[in-house]
């Protein structure tokens, strides 16, 4: 195939791995978003999703913010932003912070509701006040959806962020859109391998730290959980 | 005389009547661009959700097969296919297909299992025969799950297909790259909006068609 021998040519051209078009450059970028992004929206969500999961109240909003999100087209967003607020990294951050905040706050808000009662009464009958009951009980219980919820943010920002050099920002997107303007094939899929390798990377990455930070005693069955809980949280 | 220096026009009126066939005909492509990938993905996840039941092993690594796929960037896949597709809405309808595929083969999956053990009994004891079970029985009780998953499928799909606008398709998201190419907010806000309702009105009717086909949900709630 002609292409794929393009492609081959194009990761072989040292002067695409070096300056600001480089590859180390693009992924560098790319990741330096997604990451600023993923952690704003933490910053933003996960109290909110804890704090509504832990009182109760608000709930049906926490659930019904993953659906409105699910429904506001990214792309359409990004552009939104741009024209909003011209071009430049801060208005692609807030779009990409939007769009990663409403499955952190539903998974979180859903693990907590979904710690047993009984255990949460046990931990009060043991004293524990409510501060504590949330950081020592409910959270570390909570954690393999907690976790879903950040992984499925992250790998959307990653991808979104793509879209973002749509409207000018650097990253791996520019190859793709860049390659279009410039009827460059072999840029095109470069670039598509490249975003698509770092959105595996992520999901498979954020599995590992999953593991680590999921208490033992819930890692047999946390997937089974969060299939439930995820099934559920769509019927609601 | 000030102020509309600084208002900006989100929506220009004039504009949207002039352009009503356009508007119309994106809207339409916009359907079929959703409609023809969720009913394939249902063709395909349908068999495959049976296999993963009878065969329990097949399941996770149908799960796993179908999360990877989910995983990579949507404007990733669409221009992997160009290759293969150059830029036909054969290179859209494919990968927005392989989405639907890990939400709907999960939910048909989950639905199909949660099914009660003594019901199956009953019905095989009642002398069903394995497939009448399947689809007088099971399948009925599991349309809740199943609807909810097609439900997600085909929002999901709604926003995917602007991003299509990219390789020449896009029914909608076409307005979204007018609005940035001609910095023209109108285009965006028709883009935006109707897509959103879209979305709204598809999952909403898809609730209405399983309040239907459920009525002895409706009674008990």
């Amino acid at each position: 195939m002609e292409v794929l021998a393009g492609v081959v040519e194009w990761f072989a051209d040292p002067a695409n791995w070096s300056g600001t078009d480089g590859v180390p450059n693009r992924v560098f970028q790319h990741v330096w978003y997604s990451v600023v992004a993923t952690v704003l929206a933490l910053i933003i969500a996960l109290p909110l999703g804890l704090t509504v999961g832990h009182t109760g109240r608000g709930g049906a909003l926490a659930i019904n913010l993953s659906n409105i999100g699910r429904s506001v087209p990214s792309f359409g967003i990004i552009i939104l932003a741009f024209l909003l607020a011209g071009f430049g990294f801060t208005p692609a951050l807030v779009a990409l912070t939007a769009l990663a905040i409403p499955p952190i706050v539903t998974n979180s808000y859903v693990g907590v509701r979904a710690v047993d009662p009984e255990v949460r009464d046990s931990a009060e009958g043991m004293g524990l006040t409510g501060w504590q009951v949330l950081r020592d009980v409910e959270v570390p219980v909570a954690m393999p959806l907690i976790m879903a919820g950040v992984r499925t943010s992250a790998v959307q920002v990653v991808s979104t962020a793509t879209l973002a050099a749509f409207v000018g920002l650097g990253g791996l997107g520019r190859y793709i859109f860049d390659g279009l303007q410039t009827q460059n094939l072999p840029e095109v899929i470069a670039g598509a391998i490249l975003v698509a390798g770092l959105a595996v990377l992520t999901e498979l990455g954020l599995s590992r730290v999953q593991k680590t930070v999921v208490p033992k005693g819930l890692q047999a069955s946390h997937q089974q959980t969060a299939v439930h809980a995820q099934v559920q949280s769509a019927s609601g | 005389m000030t102020g509309q220096i600084l208002a900006v026009e989100i929506l220009n009126w004039d504009w949207v009547g002039r352009n009503l066939d356009t508007v119309g005909g994106r809207l339409v492509e916009h359907i079929v661009l959703t409609l023809v990938p969720v009913a394939l993905g249902f063709l395909f996840a349908f068999p495959l959700a049976l296999a993963a039941i009878r065969w329990p092993r097949l399941y996770a690594p149908l799960l796993g097969f179908t999360g990877f796929l989910f995983t990579i960037p949507s404007l990733a896949l669409f221009v992997l296919m160009i290759p293969f597709t150059g830029l036909s809405v054969t290179t859209a309808i494919v990968p927005l297909t392989l989405y639907t595929l890990l939400i709907l083969v999960r939910n048909t999956v989950e639905g199909l299992n949660a099914v009660p053990r003594d019901v199956r009994e009953a019905a095989e004891a009642m002398g069903y025969t394995p497939l009448r079970q399947l689809f007088r029985v099971e399948l009925p009780l599991a349309l809740p799950v199943i609807i909810a998953g097609l439900r997600i499928a085909t929002v999901t799909t709604i926003g995917l297909v602007t991003i299509t606008a990219v390789i020449g398709q896009g029914g909608l998201g076409f307005f979204f790259i007018t609005g940035f190419t001609r910095s023209f907010p109108t285009a965006l806000t028709v883009g935006l909006t109707l897509s959103v309702a879209l979305a709204v009105i598809a999952d909403l009717g898809l609730l209405g068609v399983q309040r239907v086909m459920t009525p002895w949900q409706r009674e008990a709630a």
